[in-house]
């Protein structure tokens, strides 16, 4: 389709417009406020016991949940890709579930199995495990509610290679793990860690579920999001902004490593000047 | 025999791709699977290597039973088509690949990664990775990747069949001669009859999952088993039962014993070889390729009757497909050489 110019600049006006008023906007307004005395309120606020805690629970449940989606996520889209039979569609289908029910739901599920009149909760109090308003609970939350991304983002990936590579280096004497490390792995790797850094920004934000499995202690089990809505609600509008700026930089970083990474891996393939005979 | 299938049989849903399939395969020798797709010949190349698995039948490949054993113990090279390039390694990682995986030290990698990529003429291109190369260059990496494991029987699949037709051509050649240089048994697929005269020694025709014939250029040229490799290995015309050459088909200008009288309809001018359509009194469309020394002399124009002396035609009584089952030596049956066909007219 083409447009003529002053459609063009229309269309460009009206997207940016858009992005700007939803996107930027509010994005910039929690930056303005809290800055808005300076740096010392906001340092002030993050130093406090409970932000730290916050903070580092926040980076637990990214540190157990990713890794963990990450290698089921992989594992199940070859799963899915390279093993076809007919149960595919329904394993396909049970991914997706995260996606289509709301993160509260999911933490009422996990409440009603894991609670004291739940399937495993007496068991496991027997054995001495606490899974409701602890990490155990918070953490299986986390991995709920951001399971599919990284299946999501590798499957059509892996559906991209072909198999051939594989078939090559299987004649070349590498063993299926052999060729899983050295050839399908590093092929995929795009999308594998598109889908790390999807996973890593949802278990970072993650609040429906977890505030209802944690019970949002403070100081134990109340992580950045839910330390966030905390300050706000009890008025304490400094640290629930300086939380915000917190969750966002780490969101940030986590994208900022993976665009550096790429870049790195982008030179290196082109520090040869391409040419034929 | 460095290769012998035995009896293959390979089943894809409803389509059986291979139907007791036999070949046997000399040492050192340059064999190629010939046939349309949907033949078998794929899917036999990759049964030889172990990526496909057989519903029946052996594989034996220099003298041991193959057929348990998965790729990676065959000591086969296979060279895949769209090349299979291992896109984030450079050229040297590619060839070096099955030498690190069978553990070699640096120095003899290196070493003879390095006498490879001279063999296949890609010395000073080692650091490149595969989208740096053109099409040629990647399919001799491949090459070079396949056969720096030292394996028993090099394996291709098509290997030209993404290629442009001049480079094609190169490759044939270079093939040939790499052949020569290594000594190593090698099987190739392709759909082409003149690549697979021009590079084997040996042919072995399939045709919907079976044998048709094997033999060597000559041998199945003049002594086709049946219609079906007559018309796959070169140009035929069809005179009610006959088959003839259309350089088998002389043009004369006055009827005699054993002439048939025909129309031209079109006279082709390809170079040095005129391709002359004519249509006999029956409507049968037939062609006779004529030298262009030969056009001249006899002044032939579009619309004028002439005479055609059909010789060497051949006919293939019976249910000739079925002959072919399981053949792996050749069978050429010649039905009646400079066969009377008049009939036809």
């Amino acid at each position: 389709m083409t447009v003529g110019a002053p459609a063009k600049w229309g269309l460009r006006t009206l997207g940016l417009g858009y992005l700007a008023l939803l996107l930027l906007a509010p994005v910039a307004m929690i930056f303005y406020k809290t800055f808005e005395h300076g740096i010392g309120p906001p340092l002030e606020a993050m130093t406090s016991s409970d932000a730290v805690h916050a903070i580092w629970l926040t980076l637990l449940m990214v540190a157990v949940a990713v890794p963990l989606n990450t290698v089921f996520g992989v594992g199940c889209a070859l799963l899915l890709v390279r093993h076809r039979w007919k149960g595919n569609a329904v394993i396909d289908g049970i991914i997706n579930l995260p996606f289509a029910i709301s993160p509260v739901v999911i933490g009422l599920s996990l409440f009603l199995l894991y609670g004291s009149g739940g399937w495993f909760g007496p068991t496991l109090a027997e054995w001495g495990i606490e899974v409701l308003f602890s990490t155990p609970g918070m953490i299986l939350a986390s991995i709920f509610v951001s399971l599919p991304f990284v299946v999501r983002e590798t499957v059509p990936v892996l559906q991209e290679i072909g198999t051939e590579q594989e078939q090559a280096a299987s004649t070349l004497g590498a063993s299926a793990w052999q060729t899983f490390w050295r050839v399908t792995l590093p092929a995929i790797r795009w999308g594998v860690a598109y889908g790390v850094v999807l996973t890593t920004a949802r278990v970072l934000g993650e609040f429906g579920a977890v505030t209802i499995v944690s019970g949002s202690i403070s100081g134990k089990t109340e992580t950045l999001p839910l330390y966030v809505a905390k300050s706000f609600e009890q008025f304490n509008e400094q640290a629930a902004y300086a939380g915000a700026i917190v969750l966002a930089l780490l969101a940030f970083t986590t994208l900022l490593l993976m665009s550096v990474g790429g870049r790195r891996a982008k030179s290196q393939s082109q520090t040869n000047p391409a040419g034929g005979t | 025999m460095a290769i012998a299938v035995e009896g293959a049989c390979k089943r894809f849903g409803d389509f059986q791709a291979l139907d007791n399939v036999s070949i046997d395969v000399p040492d050192s020798s340059l064999t190629a699977l010939l046939g349309p797709s949907g033949s078998g010949k794929s899917t036999l190349l990759r049964a030889i290597a172990g990526l496909e698995d057989l519903d029946a039948g052996r594989v034996t490949i220099r003298g041991e039973d193959a057929s348990a054993k998965p790729p990676q113990k065959r000591g086969v090279g296979f060279v895949f088509q769209h090349y299979a390039a291992f896109k984030h390694m450079t050229v040297f990682g590619n060839v070096g690949f099955g030498l690190r995986i069978r553990k070699w030290s640096k120095q003899q990698i290196d070493a003879r990664v390095h006498e490879l990529l001279r063999l296949v003429q890609l010395d000073g291109l080692a650091g490149r990775y595969p989208d740096q190369l053109s099409g040629g260059q990647r399919q001799r990496m491949a090459l070079a990747r396949a056969l720096a494991i030292e394996p028993q029987v090099l394996l291709l699949d098509e290997p030209f069949g993404a290629l442009d037709a001049k480079v094609r051509k190169d490759l044939r050649g270079w093939l040939r001669r790499l052949h020569d240089e290594t000594g190593v048994t090698t099987i190739f697929v392709t759909h082409d009859q003149e690549e697979a005269m021009d590079v084997a020694e040996q042919l072995v025709v399939m045709n919907e999952g079976r044998v048709e014939q094997s033999g060597s250029a000559t041998d199945l040229y003049e002594h086709p088993a049946n219609e079906f490799v007559m018309s796959f290995v070169g140009e035929v015309n069809r005179l009610g039962e006959h088959f003839v050459r259309p350089h088998d088909m002389q043009i004369v200008l006055d009827a005699d014993e054993g002439t048939v009288e025909a129309m031209i309809r079109r006279i082709v001018p390809l170079g040095f070889e005129v391709r002359v359509e004519v249509v006999l009194g029956d409507g049968t469309d037939v062609w006779a390729q004529l030298t262009r020394t030969e056009l001249q002399r006899l002044e032939l124009r579009e619309g004028q009757i002439v005479h055609l002396r059909p010789s060497q035609a051949k006919s293939f009584s019976g249910d000739s497909s079925s002959d072919g089952h399981g053949a792996s030596t050749p069978r050429g049956r010649q039905g009646g050489d400079d066969a009377e066909v008049s009939a036809a007219a």
